[in-house]
């Protein structure tokens, strides 16, 4: 990476994109109202495409601001005010077995952790001694990002480009169906 | 502070993961169950996006952007069940949906 390209105050700004993601990630999972976890997953939505734009991904962060904050944010608000029902902000919002369920994620925390630390100590590579998780010091050309990955789903990638799309059709067509009253 | 390494991310990315499963096993309301599986996919994505980084080639931002493809789907299909089944049950608990059980 060329001097002039090396970003400022890297840590300060990781800190604080994946602080913001965390608290709305809690905020979206303990908030009554479903309208604040909606607003609170924007927040999360938002911060994870600042650490794209950090790990110098800026179409996937665009795509992640458009698509995700922008489509499908604006989809589940308009479900939540279809069927906001005043009761459900009232009754239990836990469900009965949710020890179980808290255990088991975790489980699953510990299961990540403990690999984590495995990966970083253990399993270094034997024959250079690197580490398995090197610092992310190789660079990409970013300046042509959105280009090389419109070269790459035309060209390596067309078959699932093609099979993505037809995902959409059917997504398109069994949500039409689906909402619809009279078919 | 030291340096943000591709492992940061990964952490990071596991403590998104990690809530979005507590929110799907432990919530009520539907509609948060999905927002729940939309932070996993965001968990994902980040996973991916720090690893295409880590080795300097788009293949893992490819991959993510197929992943945003699969969670547009999966939203547009989900809320469309649960409009049909909010018209039918009048709920949108978890624990209420329960057709099929016998």
């Amino acid at each position: 990476m060329t001097p002039e390209m090396t970003p400022v105050a890297t840590p300060f700004f990781f800190y604080l994109l994946s602080g913001l993601a965390i608290i709305g990630g809690v905020l979206v999972i303990t908030r009554r109202n479903a309208v604040h976890s909606a607003l609170a997953l924007i927040v999360t939505l938002l911060a994870v495409s600042g650490l794209y734009l950090m790990l110098y991904a800026p179409f996937v962060a665009g795509v992640q601001i458009i698509v995700y904050a922008g489509g499908i944010m604006v989809l589940f608000l308009f479900v939540i005010m279809l069927v906001n029902i005043e009761r459900t902000v009232k009754e239990r919002q836990f469900n009965r077995i949710w020890p179980a369920g808290v255990l088991a994620a975790a489980a699953l925390l510990g299961l990540f952790v403990s690999v984590y630390v495995k990966g970083k100590t253990l399993l270094s590579d034997p024959v250079t001694g690197k580490p398995l998780w090197p610092d992310p010091t190789i660079s990409l050309p970013d300046s042509s990002n959105t280009q090389q990955i419109g070269v790459m789903l035309y060209g390596n990638y067309m078959f699932a480009f093609e099979i993505a799309s037809l995902l959409l059709l059917v997504a398109i067509l069994g949500a039409v169906i689906m909402a619809k009253k009279r078919i | 502070m030291a340096e943000i390494t591709t492992l940061h991310y990964l952490v990071v990315a596991a403590a998104l993961f990690v809530l979005g499963v507590i929110g799907v096993l432990t919530r009520r309301n539907v509609v948060i169950v999905l927002m729940s599986i939309e932070l996993i996919l965001n968990a994902v994505n980040l996973n991916l996006v720090a690893f295409s980084r880590m080795w300097g080639n788009l293949h893992g931002q490819v991959f993510s952007v197929f992943i945003v493809v699969d969670a547009a789907a999966e939203a547009a299909v989900g809320l469309g069940i649960l409009i049909a089944f909010f018209r039918n049950k009048e709920t949108i608990n978890v624990d209420e949906i329960d057709l099929l059980k016998w």
